[in-house]
């Protein structure tokens, strides 16, 4: 049920991104999702992509520093309350969120939002048992 | 001016003869009482008796902060504890401090030298000194201090640190003289113009700095933005602290060596042989009158030039030139000595592996800066902020516990950090050449 992210290190200075987007684009790699945390002076960028593999591959070929992360991908209803409905679950069971954010497609009618829980396994028990539909890791890729 | 004309005035072969019969006591000593030198002089086939003259000063072996480590703690100390009054240490190069020992008489010299460095200045009694040297192991500041009460100067004990209330008791004491690193001053002046007040308006008349290197422009520029007259003192604590050497207010033009107490050589680092008056080298210096941690020949690693010219000031002791540079990779980072090696140490200790690392040394405003930088490979990264910016200010706090230096520590991408020929450049030095 776990989604693989992969996660990058930066360095805030100018055409850091430019050249990861570009790298990827060259080795025909499709950005689903991303994210950008950033400090003042580095940034981690996350993304779901459709080729974890062949992503990691070249950026570590271009110096990069990668890693995978297991992040959750979870349904959530388009409608006011909807996201707010799965916080407040994971919030009685203690479960932090350490970081999210908003998937491009949508699955049918719901948005898709990606999670890094710090008990990714607990979560995904606890989210299932509720009815919340979390998402394949191999349906995401290819959405 | 002097504090003790007879030995400051000396003629040269009245000071050589009484260096070569405290050097003949002094190899006795260290032949007899350190385990360490009767093993080195033995391999080599000298005894103490076989230095007649101080040419032959050249042919016992050299001491290097090594030995020192080596015999940590109290390893080459040449006095019983129960005659040790005093213990002083500096931060060693890969954690372990370099620790020396001084005995009641060493005290009473260690005070008078920095007596005399004091007259040497142009300081008096009824002088008020602010000594902003740190107190504590550092030797800066209880050498300053009981120096300045040895003269009978009025001193304040202030140590680093809380410029705020630096300013406002130099203000309100009426302070006429400044002790603390060159580069401290500037700070000092700027903090206050800040506040409104002009330095030259105070009583400051001499400043005498010292714990790292300085350019005459530098001195320019304090004597013009502070007022006074600023004296380049010498020394560290393997050999005794401040005082080992000072200019005289008269030339300002290099730092009388205190040659009734330490003999100067300047070698060549590579060849280890001496190099002719007037060039540079490294110092090397014999300590011939210290009990309690007596070195031959110690290796200081600074590099200077020596002259013996006659002095207008009259004093007969030889003069060292400023510190142009190290023939080691230590740094001097706002009066505290910095060995690559021991930032190395805690980044192994934290990460528990050897990362790429880069020290930055700059100078913003008139304060040094370190920043360092370590290349974020897999083994450190994380996906998430908080735990790259956890190990950063680890790494800071661990530097400020090890060195009492405040760096910023900044990740970086990997290979960001230049390798020549397999080995990295650990050092870039931004700072403007002394």
């Amino acid at each position: 049920m776990k989604v693989e992210q992969i996660s990058i290190f930066i360095e805030n200075k100018s055409g850091r991104l430019a050249e990861i987007t570009r790298i990827l684009g060259e080795a025909g790699v499709n950005i689903r999702a991303l994210s950008l945390a950033d400090t003042s002076d580095f940034g981690i960028l996350r993304l779901i992509v459709n080729d974890r593999e062949t992503a990691k591959q070249v950026l570590k070929e271009r110096g990069f520093t990668v890693s995978k992360t297991a992040v959750v991908a979870i349904e959530v209803p388009d409608r006011p309350g909807g996201l707010s409905e799965i916080l407040q679950t994971l919030d009685n069971e203690s479960i932090n969120v350490e970081y999210m954010y908003a998937f491009v497609e949508r699955c049918g009618e719901n948005a898709v939002i990606i999670f890094r829980f710090d008990e990714t396994e607990k979560a995904i028990e606890i989210l299932t048992a509720k009815g919340f539909n979390v998402l394949e890791g191999e349906r995401l890729y290819q959405m | 001016m002097y504090y003790n004309e007879e030995f400051e005035t000396l003629p040269r072969p009245a000071l050589e003869a009484l260096q070569l019969k405290r050097l003949k006591t002094m190899l006795e000593r260290v032949y007899s009482n350190v385990p360490f030198y009767k093993e080195k002089f033995a391999s080599l086939g000298i005894r103490p008796e076989s230095v007649k003259s101080l040419e032959d000063l050249r042919s016992l072996p050299f001491t290097v902060k090594q030995d020192m480590r080596d015999a940590y703690p109290y390893g080459l100390f040449s006095s019983r504890m129960e005659e040790i009054v005093r213990i002083h240490a500096s931060s060693g190069t890969t954690g372990k401090p370099t620790v020396v020992g001084y005995t009641k008489k060493d005290i009473e010299t260690w005070s008078e030298l920095m007596a005399r460095s004091f007259v040497s200045a142009g300081v008096h009694r009824g002088d008020i000194i602010h000594n902003s040297y740190g107190y504590g192991l550092f030797t800066g500041g209880l050498g300053a201090h009981y120096g300045a009460e040895k003269l009978g100067a009025s001193v304040i004990p202030m140590s680093g640190g809380n410029t705020k209330r630096q300013i406002l008791i130099m203000k309100d004491f009426g302070s006429t003289v400044l002790t603390c690193t060159p580069s401290y001053s500037l700070f000092l002046a700027e903090a206050a113009r800040d506040e409104g007040l002009d330095f030259r308006s105070l009583s400051l008349r001499v400043g005498i700095f010292g714990a790292e290197p300085w350019s005459e422009s530098m001195r320019r520029e304090i004597e013009e933005k502070l007022n006074i007259s600023a004296i380049d003192i010498y020394g560290l604590s393997e050999i005794m602290g401040p005082g080992v050497a000072i200019e005289c207010q008269e030339a300002k033009c290099g730092l009388h060596v205190w040659e009734d107490h330490f003999i100067p050589e300047i070698i060549n680092p590579e060849t280890c042989e001496p190099v002719p008056e007037g060039e540079k080298g490294e110092l090397v210096i014999t300590t011939i009158t210290k009990e309690g941690i007596p070195l031959v020949r110690y290796r200081t690693r600074d590099i200077t030039s020596i002259s013996y010219e006659p002095c207008p000031c009259g004093r007969t002791h030889a003069r060292i030139a400023r510190m142009s540079g190290r023939s080691d990779d230590m740094l001097i980072i706002r009066g505290v000595n910095v060995f690559p090696s021991q930032i190395e140490s805690i980044l192994m200790r934290i990460e528990g592996v050897e990362p790429h690392y880069l020290l930055i040394v700059d100078r913003k405003g008139n304060l040094d800066t370190l920043e360092v930088q370590v290349e974020v490979d897999e083994r450190l990264f994380s996906d998430e902020v908080k735990h790259l910016q956890e190990m950063a200010h680890c790494i800071e706090k661990e530097i400020k516990d090890l060195l009492s230096l405040t760096c910023k520590v900044r990740l970086v991408e990997p290979k960001t950090i230049t390798r020549s020929e397999g080995k990295a450049k650990r050092v870039v030095d931004n700072r403007p050449k002394a």
